[in-house]
């Protein structure tokens, strides 16, 4: 396997899909001898992490309560 | 309405980020918050069981951010396809590795401006479908749903975001060589 191929397929092995058995092993025989490859899953992996455990926008309380008021607000006149 | 407020509650912090992603801007995503959820109210009775309310909702909030660019913009045309050509990111460059856990190397306010920068960087067509497929957790199934795209379409923007994204946080969270380390190999 080139690094082009794994690079192709990187995100079937982030997100855990689906891959045929043979080609499993491929993958795992390239990340063995190309540590560069190697790099880039990990690091790939760790982008996603790190957006995910950490909130660009929070959500301010005033904005949150201005939504529930407008909503409040609407649904007494048409209710 | 106490029913229709919960929903409100459950998912006001992802319209948000979702409609603060695509315009960039406080005062937007506060509208397009409020008119995703007025609009998702009064079509209440359209919606269809076979479609999620969560993923029906980002589509509204999806579109209206769109038309809050294009008003920014004087009229100009916005879809969720511009600026999409770029090939930067395509192939990694960065082949540096991280330090482990950089985020710790930076406070919170600093690793959140960091974050911020990066996504900021990326065509919104990019930074969408990463934000609904990776951090809403949406499939790429629900992500095409909602974006009227293709999968293929999804799967490949999904690829070039992330590795963008990748790309641009080595610049921080890469491993930095010690200076006694570098100063011993120099000698």
């Amino acid at each position: 396997m080139t690094c082009t191929e794994f690079l192709a397929m990187i995100d079937d092995v982030i997100d855990d899909e689906a891959i045929a058995a043979n080609t499993r092993v491929e993958i795992q025989a390239h990340l063995h001898s190309c540590g560069h490859c190697e790099v880039v899953l990990n690091t790939t992996r760790k982008t996603i992490e790190i957006y995910r455990c950490h909130e660009v926008y929070e959500l301010p309380t005033e904005v949150s309560e201005r939504l529930h008021a407008v909503i409040r607000e609407r649904c007494s006149k048409r209710c | 309405m106490g029913a229709y407020d919960e929903l409100v509650r459950k998912y006001e912090r992802q319209i948000f980020r979702i409609a603060q992603h695509i315009t960039q801007n406080r005062e937007d995503a506060e509208d397009v918050m409020q008119d995703a959820f007025l609009k998702a109210y009064e079509k209440l009775d359209q919606f269809q069981g076979n479609s999620k309310f969560y993923t029906w909702l980002v589509r509204i909030a999806v579109n209206e951010s769109l038309m809050r660019l294009r008003k920014r913009r004087t009229g100009k045309m916005v879809s969720i396809d511009e600026d999409l050509e770029t090939e930067e990111g395509s192939v990694p460059r960065d082949l540096a590795d991280w330090a482990p856990d950089p985020e710790q190397n930076f406070n919170q306010a600093e690793l959140a401006e960091i974050l911020r920068k990066t996504i900021q960087g990326l065509p919104h067509g990019f930074r969408v479908v990463f934000v609904l497929r990776d951090v809403d957790g949406l499939s790429t199934e629900e992500t095409a749903e909602t974006l009227g795209l293709s999968v293929p379409a999804v799967k490949s923007r999904l690829l070039r975001a992330r590795l963008q994204l990748r790309e641009r946080l080595s610049r921080y969270f890469k491993k930095k060589t010690a200076p006694a380390l570098a100063e011993k190999q120099r000698s």
